[in-house]
């Protein structure tokens, strides 16, 4: 199996499609949005600033990392497997892709996209004449 | 409808390969780690032994040091914590798979091992803990003699 387009929620204009990479660990990600920007917070355990890899081309946002197990024998009982990470997601073009923000802190990546000054809401005045 | 049929598939397979869901081909479909109270075991744990010790890693990403708590008592390990999420201001949600409560899981140890000699260590949300084996539960070799 190659590479996956899944089309999800179509008629979003946040992320039109999303893009996974089955050879790899798609990690857990929690999205939301706020009047400033999106969030995107993605579970990497095991993943340092060093490992990790994030990219931001033509709206298209590629989240990489380099995962690595601590354990020094075999195991006997498995319930994971070590491996990379891989997630794709398509930004809309109201978020400045310049102003984006990445942390890494115990095992979660933290993503900070603002929204472009002219897609912001805006309060109107009005004066009275 | 192709990716409904392959959805299917995939949860029956799971079902029957249980240790390892979520990885592996066709993880592509579900999230990883806690998509909701009590639809999966969190955190995923891998259990390794030598002659010397046995190895307990557990995936623990978002978890602070402070909110984990482990116990070791006859023989099974017990790992509680709590995921925390900061809340703040009105949010749209867009993605919600990570989840966030408290946890608990019981690991049964394979062998006997010494209660104070165990070392736990966290890095980047992982969670290593090595159980040093007791002296009288490793395998003692016996030589044959012949007469």
């Amino acid at each position: 199996m190659g590479q996956k387009d899944m089309s999800v929620r179509s008629g979003n204009e946040i992320e039109g499609r999303e893009q996974t990479h089955d050879l790899f660990i798609r990690p857990a990600v929690d999205i939301f949005e706020t009047d400033e920007g999106i969030t995107l917070l993605a579970d990497l355990p095991g993943v340092t600033k060093e490992d990790l890899n994030v990219d931001i081309e033509q709206g298209l946002l590629t989240v990489q990392a380099k995962g690595k197990s601590y354990l020094k024998a075999e195991p006997i009982q498995r319930e994971f497997l070590p491996g990379n990470f891989y997630r794709q997601f398509q930004l809309a073009d109201i978020f400045d892709a310049e102003k984006i923000s990445a942390k890494i802190n115990n095992g979660v990546l933290t993503l900070r996209v603002p929204k472009s000054e002219a897609a912001k809401p805006r309060h109107i005045e009005i004066t009275a004449t | 409808m192709e990716m409904d049929i392959l959805k299917e598939m995939e949860s029956l397979r799971r079902g029957i390969d249980g240790a390892f869901k979520e990885f592996g081909v066709g993880s592509f479909l579900e999230p990883s780690f806690l998509p909701g109270v009590g639809l999966q075991r969190f955190p995923q744990v891998n259990l390794a032994q030598d002659k010397d010790n046995v190895y307990v890693e557990a995936l623990v990403p978002g978890v602070d040091a402070k909110d984990l708590d482990l116990t070791v008592m006859r023989g099974v390990l017990t790992l509680t914590g709590e995921r925390k999420e900061e809340t703040d201001s009105q949010r749209t949600w867009h993605r919600r798979e990570r989840g966030h409560d408290k946890f608990m899981r019981t690991i049964d140890l394979p062998n006997e091992v010494d209660v104070d000699g165990v070392i736990a260590k966290f890095s980047n949300g992982v969670l290593l803990v090595t159980l040093p084996i007791q002296e009288q539960a490793k395998p003692k070799k016996i030589s044959v003699k012949t007469h």
